[in-house]
């Protein structure tokens, strides 16, 4: 009947579940007041939940709400947890896991996009190669001299990933990641 | 100053906090003054509404407001000034956080202009109180500061009750602004769900009337949820003829003089009551959360039952053991429909319990918390005994410290009501006991207030011998002294081959000439002929007393689940000979608390 039941030894019963840990997309409507991430971030790293990535940024100036996007793993139960946990936050309002709702809709994943920032520098060839491979991930120019480059790019992380990947040795200086922004697809809001 | 009328006022912020206090039914407040919170003590000084509760040490103030709020079921107030005033504060915080007790605890803090600027006295106090409170505020502006205590209250004492602080500047206290009255409209984002889920309250119905082996385990939510939550347990029982077990937070619920009464279980929980939880086929959670000390060893935890549980709390279902069916709800609010749904569904048959009762005699002829009486020694559970049978036809409240003292008292002192059992169950706070004796005497003036406590727990807060001398609060403080943290020394005996590290009480003081230095009345017994009197003269005088009970030095508290075993493997008296104490734990369970 029980969840975890495999001998612990231990009467904290910090139990290792032996069930998968699987990656989900969590967005966090919350009031805009001061310290409000900190309450999130905290919660996490007190009862020791993963965070993968991390956005957040006021959305609806009105009302002052802000929405983070939180990716994080951790086993169906862990999961259950991070979700009530979140909601007994005062200043949060909803908590929707958006990989169980995309399941729900009959889709693999929620609608998952980054945003990057790469700074490359280099001349002769490699300059060449460099603006040839970002042309064919979609990549723009935002800045640029003659010895380096700063290409915008979009997608999702794995793409972003590719293309740092493919760059490194074409001169890569610095990376900035924003980190995952998602919602389900679909007409319905969150 | 005028009481809460829903016009706007303008007043300075300590004119603020008086009124927001009075305005939200406080009548007393316990605090310890300092340089950020000055304007708000001359506020105090000026008015006659609100009662301040002078402390000797900040913690002693939460853990009174703590004692306050479980004997009357309203909010706790605190008073503290920034800086150390704040970080002493911690300890009740979090002690209330884990067992769900409403405090309001108002900080000072630097003026605005000073924060971040490692002023005198300055703490980050919403940054250290986060993680050890509900919900905390900084009010940076006079005009949010009326709207944000009112808040504060609401979300204190509403659904899982705890702990909230809000940190005021000094400035923000002396600032003029505009009052508003309580009614204000809440914030949206808060909205605890408090009727349970009908549909799932008429299924855990159906499956508790097909029980063979039933058994109701409940805790401190259905203290919370207010005496009518109490009266309808019992009505519960009645109908259903269940056994009922509680954990240490729930004694008092369910009367200990009830027929169904199982007594308390967990790690020093009755034998019946354990193994009752063990082989039972539907579990009834109520108002509890399948805390470590409750479930013993999580795998082998009740094996073959199908669990109910109700909380107010949803992170509390599913957290540590699997429910089958979950009732998000005010336990009153479930409990009400449950009794009303069992009387129009169910048709009784309570014979059919009548092999599982059976059963549970059994178990309880086992007496699992005998004891071997001594003519020439006080034994603690015989001490524990004569105060229940001495103090219970009087109107009585106990609180008490943590260790062994703690669990002979919620064996062997039993209770009828709730609200009448103050102790630190969660955080198993040493020093809880005699504040919190003097919040409920502040509440109760003419009811009989005793700490049962330890001789190395009383130590951790005795300066608050001195608050109740001065408030006129006769706490009784009854100290089973045996010379040890005793504890710490039997855990020494289980897992580290009986070397007992610092656990012997050296340089004890003289309880008695303490007593006297404080100017209370001291009294020492150590014969147990003589405690009878010695409790009758303690009962009798009307001040605060220091009863040093000596009693025997190495008793232990048993039964007993080691740490890392299951419900059906305790360590009965009678079986806890020095080699099965030794034995008791295997290496892998010594590394467990």
């Amino acid at each position: 009947m029980n969840a975890q039941l495999q001998p612990t030894g231990s009467a904290y019963f910090i139990a290792k579940d032996e069930t998968k840990p699987e990656k989900h997309t969590l967005s966090v409507l919350v009031d805009n007041e001061p310290g409000v991430l900190a309450r999130v971030i905290g919660l996490f790293s007190g009862r020791g939940y993963n965070i993968e990535s991390l956005t957040v940024s006021e959305t609806e100036h009105e009302t002052h709400l802000s929405r983070i996007t939180i990716v994080t793993s951790g086993t169906p139960g862990v999961l259950e947890q991070i979700k009530h946990q979140l909601e007994r936050i005062v200043p949060v309002h909803r908590v929707v896991d958006l990989t169980v709702r995309s399941h729900e809709l009959g889709q693999e994943r929620p609608l998952e996009r980054e945003l990057a920032l790469v700074k490359v520098a280099g001349t002769g060839v490699s300059r060449v190669e460099a603006l040839r491979l970002a042309d064919a991930f979609r990549a723009h120019v935002v800045d640029a001299n003659t010895e380096h480059f700063i290409f915008q790019i979009t997608g999702k992380s794995s793409k972003i990933d590719q293309f740092i990947g493919i760059m490194r040795p074409l001169g890569l200086v610095e990376i900035c990641r924003t980190g995952v922004a998602a919602m389900n697809r679909g007409a319905q809001g969150m | 100053m005028s009481n809460g009328q829903n016009e706007r006022r303008e007043m300075t912020g300590a004119e603020m906090v008086v009124q927001a206090l009075i305005d939200n039914g406080v009548k007393h407040v316990f605090g310890y003054p300092g340089g950020a919170v000055l304007p708000i003590y001359d506020e105090i000084f000026q008015q006659d509404q609100l009662e301040h509760i002078l402390v000797r040490h900040e913690q002693g103030a939460g853990h009174a407001a703590e004692g306050y709020a479980r004997s009357t079921g309203k909010a706790g107030v605190m008073l503290v000034t920034s800086g150390p005033g704040a970080t002493n504060a911690v300890t009740p915080l979090q002690d209330a956080l884990m067992d769900s007790i409403p405090l309001v605890c108002l900080t000072g803090q630097v003026p605005t202009t000073l924060i971040g600027s490692d002023g005198f006295q300055e703490c980050d106090t919403v940054g250290i109180t986060r993680p050890c409170t509900k919900h905390n505020w900084l009010v940076k502006d006079v005009n949010d500061l009326a709207r944000t205590i009112h808040e504060a209250f609401h979300v204190a004492t509403t659904g899982r009750p705890g702990p909230v602080v809000v940190d005021i500047p000094k400035d923000v206290q002396f600032a003029k602004g505009v009052y508003v009255s309580p009614q204000t409209a809440p914030r949206t984002s808060y909205h605890p769900q408090v009727q349970g889920d009908l549909d799932k309250i008429k299924a855990a119905v159906e499956l508790m009337a097909g029980a063979r082996k039933p058994i109701l385990y409940t805790g401190g939510g259905v203290v919370n949820a207010g005496t009518e939550a109490s009266h309808l347990l019992r009505e519960l029982v009645e109908l259903s003829g269940f056994p009922i077990t509680s954990t240490l937070m729930g004694l008092g619920a369910y009367p200990a003089s009830g027929k169904n009464w199982l007594g308390m279980l967990g790690m020093h929980g009755t034998y019946e009551a354990n193994m009752a939880m063990h082989d039972c086929d539907v579990m009834v959670c109520v108002g509890a959360r399948f805390d470590d000390r409750i479930t013993g060893r999580l795998n082998a935890f009740s094996p073959n039952s199908k669990k109910i549980h109700i909380d107010i709390d949803p992170s509390s279902i599913n957290k540590n053991v699997h429910i089958d069916i979950g009732i998000i709800g005010d336990c009153g609010r479930v409990l009400e429909d449950m009794v009303r749904l069992w009387r129009a569904t169910v048709k009784p048959d309570k014979k059919a319990l009548y092999p599982w009762w059976e059963q549970i005699a059994r178990w309880r002829a086992r007496d699992s918390l005998a004891y071997k009486p001594n003519p020439d020694v006080i034994m603690p559970q015989y001490a524990i005994q004569r105060l229940f049978e001495l103090t219970k036809d009087k109107d009585t409240y106990i609180t008490t410290e943590v260790g062994q003292h703690q669990m002979w008292a919620a064996q062997h002192f039993h209770f009828d009501k709730p609200n009448r059992w103050m102790t630190s169950g969660g955080l198993g706070t040493m020093g809880y006991g005699l504040p919190a004796a003097l919040g409920v005497q502040v509440a109760h003036p003419d009811a009989l207030v005793i700490d049962i406590a330890g001789d190395a727990s009383v130590q951790m807060t005795i300066q608050e011998m001195s608050a109740a001398v001065q408030h006129n609060a006769p706490i009784k403080i009854f100290i089973l002294n045996n010379q040890y943290m005793g504890m710490v020394r039997q855990w020494q005996q289980l897992l580290h081959g009986n070397r007992l590290s610092h656990s012997y009480t050296e340089a004890m003081p003289d309880f008695v000439k303490l007593a006297e230095a404080y100017g209370c009345h001291g009294i020492r017994c150590d014969k147990p002929d003589e405690l009878d009197g010695a409790i009758a003269e303690m009962i009798s005088v009307n001040k605060p007393v220091l009863f040093d009970c000596r009693v025997a030095t190495l008793a232990n508290c048993f039964p007993m689940i080691p740490s890392g075993k299951a419900h059906n493997e305790m360590l009965l008296p009678d079986e806890a000979t020095d080699e099965a104490v030794a034995n008791a734990i295997d290496a892998k369970g010594r590394e467990l608390v």
